[in-house]
């Protein structure tokens, strides 16, 4: 029995609209809230949509990466094969600017010049018209190994540390009844999106064009102008429609987009440039893998009075984002708790493995998991009950974060634990379940939106609004990646000019035409670019007055409205000391995971998910909703099933047959609600949701495995580790509960 | 896509007596049937050969009969084949269910149980179900039929008693009695590749088959034995674990793998009692 | 070769090895059906034979001879389940969803969502995390025939 079911939106009630020009919508609301379709359904559904592998280009040539099949050492010699006609050869010495991979410390070369630093370094790289030549291209490498690093806590090198320190935990130490302590270990994840990396270059212009599958359209801009030593007008950069990001397709773009502008140049034809399954799970970027240490000091009531933490991120070779993965896994490393005194101490360091990148949550998963299951242990070891002392010591309204930020009015750890507890009967269920091999745990959790700190003041973004005949056409560099940009642009743009939906066109990303919205990434595509949008269609409005869109053009012809960020407060954040506001609001959450343990596979099964989830405004439910359950999704992948196997700094299990992912069978109903609490500074009222949802997942099953018995502080929770957990003796057929399935055959 | 298309070669028989003398005098030539396992290393850029026969269009491979008792399956016929065959799962409701456990309905509609035995892998799903029932290997050549017992099939990691020149044309099931048992331990709970899978039949003397448990599907005979002769099953499963060989690899551990097959006999035990 | 495409005989010449995909992406001209894996994992290449559900980057070309071959091109924007897709947060990259549609259309008509959830589970999605499809499949079913013909802008 089927049924289409609507997300519940659940107003928070008490709070006005706020405040400001920024939440009263000035015409009567007609695409905002409501689950407009989205733009490019059509597109997908009938497979016109064009993702990079789709397109061609005249005389266009194939591109191959030749790579290192060492993790450390250096290159001796190349031998390049003897027939290289009709090859097309780029090394380190064909790039005309500097060798690099331009981001926030420029230490990644762009090809090796002579060390390598992980498994599969691009060296050299390959084109051709034909494929099969260029597969039969045979490069030898040799090669002087030298002794890689491996293990994060054995590193020399710290690419970046932070020290975030509130009160004094020695005394708040003192203060305490007793003291917990624990390790948690979470590994690398492989975002697999179902379309792999790939990047089209064609020369063009005196430069070059590069399309590809990709994130942020100006990273790849910035990188190539170092590397390839174009001006900006010359390096057009167009995004072709995405096959998924998550953070894979953040920063990694810029790699296979300087590798494809290399060859178009040198061969002076088009270059398409793909990734296969394999090499895009070997090669590129993974979640950071971390070892988090928590010392909790507690009053015997459930008060925590000091919370002090040690956080190891391992950054694989190179720095890439490592620096902002470690600021928000430090920021976020309490959990969304209140406690005066705090010390938190973080380091993200190098391993002679592929380098980690962004992946939804980046750094705010990784200790959160840790903090909520620390949680549960308090819980356990005080005898108190789980929810209670979430109750206790849940940041409320006007109370101060591990940096000192003073929360506003919209902050709803509570209200989305009450509701949460509410919906799932959290209390009744979990004593029901006892002795039934169901286990059902929650977790707390919070997210911050936008860039942190100085962030968004630095990126400067900026969006256009062009008047159109209908209507309007908007101009961004935010990249629709599934999660609903251009519909939910067009909502918020449609909404403020008081036009119909329809009438809002939403430009490609293309940097030709449109300005630098800053990248898609970190939840601030609705709250930050939207927030743009909403001035820019403000402006439009007053200069419209009661002209419609033609006559407005007929009569004064063209007209475009640019806006460019301003930071909402004064509220600044000391990147030095770590204190002050670090975002301009966060995000809430709480999820309730209800697992079954198979007594004789020792498989953990989830059977039933809760996500409660307040957002600031849900612009678009239906959209909302699919980014909280393919996050929560993705989050139980994380939990029970996605495991890179490192063998020698590479991965082992690098395709989709033995790297698991959840299918159908593996993914449980979830149960969404999204409760409204207006942000102030957001597009009427939205916080970030893109990666919020992904952040509480794994840590509801582990306290979920938790109220099984199992004591598991490592992620993923494997059967082979539950049954470790669980011991022999006391997990068998006989401990009460059906096996999941029964392997009777005889119907 | 990792291997040269315009080095490979597709021959076409006009009949399973025109591919048998094609096997006999073109040879190497590699058999496809459903493709499902020579597609993934074609993909991969690890082909099984240059040459290859194409078995798909001979229809006389295909079919599910009873002939004298003995239940013959096709080599060529689909997992959805065996699925949807109200005589296979009458006759063996547990190759019914391992064939539901192999990969998804698109590996199903075009994965054959020919091929799912040529293959020889350890962890084949029908292969413990082939195993536990005492199934017989039909295989032809140009030269004629030879009929080779299942269990004595594999001599080694994906070796096989195999000729050169043979194809299986058919695996026969003799009536089972007694109650079917089959369970996989998968990566995941659907379209993964087994950590552990067993069949079994629940008879006096009862037949039990693992696989993922050694270089090939193995019965265990002394483990059988010992329950026929009204061993307890804890004995029993101390017994198991002296018949079953697992190892350590990317999907699992030797000692996951030996517990969970300890627990598997003890539910196959229970449940069938 | 001769065979059945969206409804029409073809004759395509390509190499027999070819993979099936190949042939309708770069011989065919129909980039609807694509490429996430080249395993038989990920489903995005699911197109229907004689109406069963494959994956087509494991079924060389010479073995679809004669066969009738249905690819996401060839519902025209009139199945229910298109509309559904796009109206209930079906879709979200869309890279899956040719694939998905294909082997959700060769479901049988009074599937429930258990029958759904195996019937599908060949076929990845990593943005929806299912919910939306499962919601856009129940909706599907709720038509008499489609309501009208999506089609894409020019």
């Amino acid at each position: 029995m089927m049924t289409a079911s609507a997300v519940p939106v659940l107003g928070a009630g008490d709070l006005p609209v706020g405040g400001g020009r920024l939440c009263r919508p000035e015409g009567p609301m007609r695409a905002v809230g409501r689950n407009m379709p989205r733009r490019d359904g059509i597109e997908k559904v009938t497979g016109a949509a064009r993702y990079i592998d789709d397109l061609s280009f005249p005389g266009m040539l194939y591109g191959r990466t030749v790579r290192s099949s060492i993790p450390c050492g250096r290159i001796r010699a190349v031998n390049l094969p003897p027939d290289t006609a009709g090859l097309t050869v780029v090394d380190h010495r064909d790039i005309p600017g500097r060798n690099v991979i331009a981001l926030i410390v420029d230490d990644q070369p762009c090809l090796v010049e002579h060390v390598v630093r992980h498994f599969a370094e691009p060296i050299v790289l390959l084109a051709h018209r034909d494929r099969e030549k260029l597969l039969a291209a045979d490069v030898d490498i040799e090669y002087e190994p030298a002794t890689p690093v491996f293990d994060p806590l054995r590193s020399p090198t710290v690419f970046k540390s932070i020290a975030m320190t509130k009160g004094d935990v020695s005394a708040g130490f003192a203060q305490a009844d007793l003291i917990v302590e624990g390790e948690y270990r979470v590994g690398h994840q492989e975002h697999v999106y179902i379309e792999p990396n790939g990047v089209i270059a064609v020369p063009e212009n005196g430069g070059v064009t590069l399309y590809g599958s990709l994130q942020c359209p100006y990273y790849v801009q910035k990188a190539l102008r170092v590397a390839l030593d174009l001006p900006p007008e010359k390096l057009r950069v167009v995004q072709a429609e995405t096959g998924g990001g998550f953070g894979g397709k953040e920063e990694y773009p810029s790699i296979i987009a300087a590798h494809a502008g290399l060859l178009a140049l040198k061969a002076r034809r088009p270059v398409k440039l793909v990734y296969d399954r394999a090499e895009d799970m070997v090669a590129t970027t993974k979640r950071h893998p971390g070892i988090i240490r928590c010392r909790t000091g507690v009053k015997r009531d459930g008060r925590l009075t000091a919370i002090d933490i040690d956080v190891v991120l391992d950054g694989g070779a190179y720095t890439t984002l490592s620096p902002v993965v470690l600021s928000r896994a430090v920021i976020h490393a309490t959990g969304p708790y209140r406690c005066d005194h705090v010390r938190v101490n973080g380091r993200v360091v190098m391993t002679n493995t592929p380098p980690n990148g962004a992946f939804r949550g980046f750094g705010a998963p990784q200790t959160q998991f840790a903090a909520e299951v620390h949680m549960e242990r308090i819980a356990e070891t005080l005898g108190i009950d789980p929810v209670r002392l979430r109750e206790i010591n849940a940041l409320r309204a006007g109370d101060t974060t591990a940096t000192g930020q003073v929360l506003g009015r919209d902050t709803s750890a509570l209200a989305v634990l009450k509701e949460a507890v509410r919906r799932t009967d959290f209390r009744r269920r979990r004593r029901a379940l006892r002795g039934t091999g169901r286990g059902l745990g929650l977790a707390l959790f919070f997210h911050g939106a936008g860039f942190t700190g100085a962030g968004e003041v630095k990126l400067a973004s900026r969006a256009s609004l062009e008047l159109t005949e209908r209507g309007a056409r908007v101009l961004v560099a935010s990249t629709e990646i599934g999660q609903g940009a251009r519909t939910v642009h067009a909502q918020i743009v449609a909404d403020t000019l008081g036009l119909p939906y329809d009438a809002i066109e939403v430009a490609r990303a293309d940097t030709a035409r449109v300005p630098d919205s800053g990248p898609t990434v970190a939840s601030r595509t609705s709250m930050v670019v939207g927030g743009l949008l909403e001035r820019c269609a403000r402006e439009m409005k007053r200069k419209l007055g009661r002209l419609t869109p033609r006559e407005y053009l007929r009569r004064h012809g063209p007209l475009v409205v640019t806006k460019q960020y301003e930071p909402p407060s004064a509220a600044v954040f000391d990147e030095q000391t770590y204190r002050g506001t670090a975002y301009g609001t966060y995000a809430w959450a709480c999820d309730v995971a209800e697992v079954q343990l198979d007594p004789v596979t020792y498989e953990i099964r989830p059977v039933a998910f809760t996500a409660v989830q307040e957002i600031g405004r849900a612009l678009n439910p239906t959209l909302a909703a699919g980014q909280i359950e393919g996050g929560t999704a993705q989050g139980i992948g994380y939990a029970l099933l996605e495991e890179v196997v490192m063998q020698d700094g590479r991965m082992a299990n690098a395709q989709l047959t033995n790297y698991m992912v959840p299918t159908t069978m593996d993914a449980p109903r979830i149960d969404v609600a999204i409760l409204e609490r207006r942000y102030r500074h957001g597009p009427f009222g939205a916080k970030g949701v893109g990666e919020l949802p992904f952040d509480g997942a794994a840590p509801a099953i582990a306290n979920a495995a938790r109220h099984l018995g199992l004591d598991v502080r490592a992620l993923p929770i494997t059967p082979e580790r539950v049954m470790e957990a669980a011991g022999a003796a006391t997990v068998g057929a006989d401990r009460g509960g059906r096996p999941g399935r029964d392997g009777r055959a005889d119907t | 896509m990792r291997t040269a298309m315009s080095a490979l070669e597709l021959i076409e028989p006009r009949s399973l007596g025109h591919a048998l003398e094609i096997l006999r005098d073109r040879q190497p030539v590699v058999p496809l049937a459903g493709c499902t396992d020579i597609y993934v290393a074609l993909n991969a850029g690890a082909p099984a050969g240059t040459r290859f026969l194409n078995l798909w269009p001979l229809d006389v491979l295909r079919g599910i009969r009873l002939r004298n008792g003995v239940l013959s399956i096709g080599a060529l016929t689909s997992y959805s084949e065996i699925i949807r065959s109200p005589l296979a799962r009458r006759r063996v409701p547990a190759l019914v269910a391992a064939s539901r456990e192999i990969g998804a309905v698109q590996i199903q509609n075009r994965g054959t149980i020919g091929g799912n035995v040529a293959n020889a892998s350890p962890a084949g799903d029908t292969l413990p179900v082939l195993a536990a029932t005492d199934a017989v290997v039909v295989l032809r050549s140009a030269g004629g039929t030879r009929r080779v017992p299942f269990n004595g099939f594999y001599t080694g990691y994906r070796k096989t008693v195999m000729l050169p020149g043979e194809i299986i044309t058919a695996i026969e099931i003799p009536p089972v009695a007694g109650r079917q048992w089959f369970r996989k331990v998968g990566t995941r709970a659907a379209q993964a590749i087994s950590k552990v899978v067993v069949a079994a039949v629940r008879a006096p003397h009862p037949r039990i088959a693992f696989g993922s448990v050694a270089p090939t599907v193995v019965r265990v005979p002394r483990t059988e034995q010992l329950l026929a002769n009204g061993g307890s099953i804890d004995e029993a499963a101390a017994m198991l674990l002296t018949e079953i060989h697992p190892i350590d690899d990317m999907r699992s551990t030797a000692e996951y793998r030996a517990r969970v097959a300890c627990n598997l006999l003890r539910a196959f035990w229970t449940e069938t009692a | 070769m001769r065979f059945v495409l969206n409804g029409r005989q073809v004759d395509v010449r390509a190499h027999a090895m070819k993979r099936l995909l190949d042939v309708l992406r770069e011989d065919c001209g129909l980039t609807g059906t694509k490429e996430g894996c080249g395993e038989g994992e990920c489903g995005a290449c699911t197109v229907l034979v004689d109406g069963r559900a494959v994956n087509a980057c494991l079924v060389p070309f010479g073995q679809v001879r004669g066969r009738r071959v249905l690819t996401i091109e060839g519902l025209k924007g009139t199945h229910p389940l298109q509309a559904a897709f796009v109206g209930e947060g079906g879709t979200q990259c869309g890279i899956c969803t040719p694939g998905m549609i294909m082997a959700a259309a060769a479901l049988a008509k009074d599937a429930t969502l258990e029958d759904v959830r195996l019937g599908l589970a060949g076929n990845i999605c990593r943005c929806t995390g299912y919910t939306g499809i499962y919601r856009a499949i129940a909706k599907s079913r709720g038509r008499k025939g489609p309501r009208g013909t999506l089609r894409p802008q020019p």
